[in-house]
Parts: structure tokens; sequence; C-alpha cells
């Protein structure tokens, strides 16, 4: 699938994040769980954000679509067609949701009501966003779920969400998502909850729809070998900062924070049989209780003064990193070249 | 087959089936008749004084007995079925649905409006729930209208306690933000999405509700503030036979049955719809 990738860098841009923050009331304490995070998407394509669990990357997510503006404070800018989501009413911000900028969710168990059968759960969202009537609304319903790869999508309109398999609901709720064309697909984890040969067709159905419908897509996982496959540009999140953006070839031949490279250096791959595998020093650190510089600093071998006086900011042109001491271009992550 | 889609997996539909559940139905059956139609089933006229048969112990003509004034006792108590069944729907079903309603709405938006409802319930629910009715009545006036008053005025609340914590569990599934995001009115998200989700606790403490506003209506009643003599209602009945104690003791014995039978029903019905609607698919 790396093969396919196209320079996006051309591409008009379609969402731009700036400064985005999202802080949570803990108690007396500010929760920072996204910290003046920047980045863009662009036309169709593929942005992949990755991280460790509390990283921030579904919150990210989430205060892009306005979910998280309920329980914290969301400030900074998200430019959708020269409009400011952050700052934009509920009112407004429903008529964009769902018909220009669609979610799915990590868990197909529950992202469904089990109370409606699917055929009526896509209908509820044409009725939202289009003129359909109901003969029309039924039709798209059996059109979407043959998109997505349903067999015998008309019998199974009337069918409860218990009565499908959890790929095939994740299925179901792409197709409810997809049902106004949107111009972006937000994916939290889509494939988390799904076993390992399951993930594999739900990706390469959300990469071959963003082909053919021309829609953006920006999928948050955890897992480096999803995103690999999958994306065309990759953001790294770690302690709620971005640390590295870039191109998901440059990033994963050559990454520049060293938290990147200490990520894929614990996938294991080209090492012998029976060798301890590697994984990172230390744990994430509370969001909480973040340090005053790099949030990754206490966990980094190669950490310099300036680490844990100042946050490094993010740098570069097509590839930016945030680290003082940035991974030097002729090392390697995996020791063949 | 759209039936089939709507009932139960099979397995649950063995619940039905249960002996306990089998006659908590036929005794809500048989009240439910005893209500509709009294006449029917009554052999005497409720009110029709007989002074040649005062107080006459149970017999084949009179098989609960007659009271001072020669009413039978057993017509006046298939009459009062009428009155109290009818307390147990329309004294719960409006505080139902007030109830549904505003638990519904401040479990889902929160906020200072859930902090307001949250101290109104401490408030209402610190007081005992006959003497805050029983007040409520007294300021209103006795009768059987005001006691529906009363009673909606209170046990709302308990209804919508009890929407509000469903509701909020409910919106912890992706489903509801999956709702936010598909760009739905909070309005659809709440009423198409989460309601019909969270309502099955409510519909089983109904049940048992009912059965509680039965007691309480002829509480009510034997206090002298819900329904009001010579009306046959079993409160009712039960207060005019406690001066005859001691020698009629079936004016009260008789209704007093009567209430413990109906109430068994609805609990034994409920019991079953609480296994039957509980686990989901």
């Amino acid at each position: 699938m790396t093969e396919t990738k196209t320079d996006f860098g051309t591409c008009p841009r379609l969402l731009e994040v700036s400064n985005l923050s999202t802080s949570f009331s803990a108690g007396t304490k500010q929760l920072r769980a996204v910290d003046d995070v920047s980045f863009h998407v662009n036309e169709g394509e593929v942005l992949g954000i990755v991280g460790e669990s509390g990283s921030g990357k579904s919150i990210t997510l989430r205060s892009i679509i306005g979910l998280s503006r309920r329980y914290g404070q969301v400030s900074g800018e998200v430019n959708w067609q020269g409009n400011n989501l952050v700052t934009m009413p509920e009112r407004d911000l429903r008529k964009i949701r769902g018909k220009d900028i669609a979610m799915i969710f990590q868990e197909p168990m529950s992202s469904l009501n089990p109370l409606l059968t699917v055929g009526l759960q896509i209908g509820e969202n044409l009725t939202e966003h289009t003129d359909l009537d109901k003969r029309g609304r039924k039709n798209r319903a059996i059109e979407l779920l043959e998109m997505v790869g349903i067999p015998d999508a008309v019998n199974r309109l009337n069918d409860y969400p218990h009565q499908f398999s959890g790929g095939m609901r994740q299925r179901v709720m792409i197709a409810i998502a997809l049902a106004s064309n949107p111009k972006l697909l937000l994916a939290d984890e889509p494939t988390t909850a799904l076993d390992v040969t399951i993930q594999k067709q739900i990706l390469k159905l959300i990469l071959d729809l963003s082909k053919d419908l021309g829609m953006a897509v920006i999928l948050v996982t955890h897992d480096l070998g999803v995103a690999a496959q999958t994306c065309d540009r990759l953001a790294v999140m770690y302690g709620g900062k971005l640390v590295e953006t870039g191109n998901t070839r440059e990033v994963l031949r050559a990454p520049q924070h060293r938290y990147t490279m200490g990520l894929l250096k614990s996938v294991p791959e080209n090492i012998e049989p029976r060798t301890q595998l590697y994984s990172l020093p230390g744990t994430p650190p509370s969001l909480l209780n973040l340090p005053l510089g790099c949030a990754f600093a206490p966990r980094c071998a190669h950490a310099v003064d300036e680490c844990s006086r100042a946050k490094p900011p993010l740098v570069g042109d097509a590839h930016q990193v945030a680290c003082f001491n940035p991974v030097n271009q002729g090392q390697t992550p995996i020791g063949a070249a | 087959m759209m039936l089939k889609r709507l009932l139960p997996h099979k397995t649950q539909m063995l619940v039905l089936l249960r002996p306990g559940f089998l006659v908590g139905l036929a005794i809500l059956l048989g009240s439910l008749a005893l209500a509709i139609f009294p006449a029917a089933f009554a052999p005497f006229e409720p009110n029709a004084f007989n002074y040649s048969a005062l107080k006459q112990p149970p017999s084949f003509e009179h098989w609960f007995g007659t009271d001072n004034l020669g009413r039978d006792t057993l017509s006046r108590v298939i009459w009062a079925y009428s009155v109290n069944m009818q307390m147990a729907f329309v004294a719960t079903i409006f505080a139902l649905v007030i109830g549904v309603t505003v638990g519904a709405l401040v479990g889902y938006y929160g906020g200072i409006a859930d902090a307001i409802f949250g101290r109104c319930v401490d408030a209402i629910i610190t007081f005992p729930f006959l003497v805050l009715v029983i007040a409520v009545v007294a300021v209103l006036g006795p009768g059987l209208t005001n006691m529906y008053i009363a009673i909606t005025l209170v046990g709302w609340v308990y209804y919508a306690r009890l929407m509000r914590a469903e509701i909020m569990g409910q919106m912890a599934n992706d489903y509801a933000a999956a709702g936010k995001v598909m760009g739905y009115s909070d309005r659809r998200i709440i009423f198409r999405h989460l309601l019909p989700n969270a309502i099955t606790p409510v519909i089983v403490y109904w049940m048992t509700d009912m059965a509680l506003a039965i007691l309480l209506g002829s509480s009510l009643g034997y206090l002298g503030l819900g329904a009001q003599p010579p009306q046959a209602e079993w409160g009712v009945l039960i207060a005019e036979g406690r001066n005859f104690i001691t020698t009629a003791w079936w004016l009260s014995l008789m209704p007093g049955i009567a209430i413990v039978l109906t109430g068994l029903g609805f609990s034994l019905v409920g019991d079953g719809l609480a296994d039957l609607m509980r686990p989901r698919g």
C-alpha cells in the first residue's frame, strides 16, 4: 500500500489546526491534554496521528469536531473553509458535523444504537443532512452498505447491530459516517477493537473509500504498523504535544525525534529469535505534572541541559521536529540500512 | 417476521413461562376485568342498602358478608377495583412522563440545571413520601383529583432521578457521541437514541410504583384524604369496617386482601419484566 503514495504537498489545505490546546479541570489543577498543537490536512490525504495512550491524540480529534468543549476548555484555531470551528456556535457546527466532517469510533460494539436497525441508523444521517424521502433514504442506505462491502445489503437493512460481527459493525459505522459524502473523516482508532485480519480489511476499506471519494482522513492510532501502511503523512504525539510530523516514509526512514526513534526501535523487526525486545525506558509523564521542558526529556538518553529548561518548538519545513538534540541524519532506526 | 424481530430472544421469553410471572399476569388481568366491567361481576349494587341483612357474616348469598347498612361487601370490593386500578395508572403516569422528560434533559445537559435538580431532589427525598403527599393534599383539600396531583408532584422526582442516572450511563456509549458528530439535534439524540435505551429500569420501577400507588391511594382513602365515602374504595372500605373490627372482621379484611393480591400481581409482573428486559443483545 505504501507504493501508491502521491505528493500531497501541492494540494490545497482542507483543515488547518493552529495552536490548538485543550485542558480539563482536575480538582484545583489544570490537566493539559492537548498542548499547542498545529498541523494541517490536505485534500484527499490520509494523516496519521500516532502516540501512546494518554498522549492526547483522541482529544485532539475530539477537539477538532467540538466534542471536547462540553468537558474542557479548548483554545486555538481550527480553520475549516475559512471558519474557526473552535469558536463556532454549536448550531452552525451541527451543519458541518456529519455532512462535511464525519467521525468513526474505536468500539464498534457501542458506537451503534442497539435498538435501531442499521437501515434506520443510516437514515438518521440522511434525514438530518439531505432532502431524500423515505424511499430515497432506503436506496441510499443499500448503496452505502454495498459500498462498505456488506454482502446481501438489501436483506441486512432491517437487521439490528447485534446481528453483525465486530468488523461488520465497523463497516456499518463507516457507512453511516459516509452517508452525506463528508470531505474529512476522523477515525479514532477504528481498528483497535478488531482482530488482525479484520483490521487489515477495514483499513483497506477506509483507504479505498478515501481514494474513490477524494475524502481526507485523520487516522488516530497507537499502532505504528497500521500508520505505516495507511498514512500519507504522520504526526507523532507525546505528552499532549506534537513532536514530529512529516511524510510517512521520511519519518519512518529517518526519524529525527528521539521518541519516534524509540518507538521504531521497539517494533520487533529483523531481530534474532529469543532476544529481549527493546522497550522505551520509563513511563509517560502524568499530564497533571508535566516537566517544565520537553516532556520526553526524563526518558531520553540524549537529553541536553536545554531539554529540561524549555519546551522545544516544532521546527522544520516539510519534516518538522520538536527536539533540541535531534537524531543525526546518518543514523537509522533499525540496524539494517 | 416483523414481530419476531421486536420480541426478545427465545431464551429470554422463557421468563414469561415462569409460574410467578403467570400468576402475576393472571391476577392483573383478573383485576383489570373487574375494574373495567364491575357491573358484570358484582352480584349487588355497591351502594344498595338492605336493612334486612345488617352485618351478616360471609354466606352463600353474601360471599364477603354485609356491612352495617346491609351493603354487600363483595360488590363493594369489586366496584372499588375501578377506583383503585385507576389510581395505579393515573397516580403514576403523569409522574412517569414528567420525571422521564426532566431526568433525560438534566442527565443530558448537566451543568447548572443538573445541580439545581440535584438540590431539589435532595430536598424532596428528605421528607418521607407519605408525609409530603399528605401535606400537599392538606393544602389542596381532600379528594381523588387532588390526591393524584399530590402524588404526581412528589412522585416525578423518583422517575427523574432514575432516568437521569440511566441517561448518563448511556451517554458513556459511543453512539451518543456518534450522534453528536453526525450533526443530529439534541432532541433527536435524547428522545430517539438515548431514551429508548434508558427506559427499561423506569418501566420496571413503574410496575412496582403502581402497586405502591394503590397502597398510597388506599392509605389516603383510609385517612379520609383520598376517595370520599360512600364511594367504594379499598381504603375507605377498611376505614368503614374499623368500628366493627371486633364484631364484623370481614368488613376490613376483604378489601385488605384485595389490596395485597393486586399489589402482588403488579410486583410479580414487574419482576418478570425486569428479567425479560434486563439483558440486551
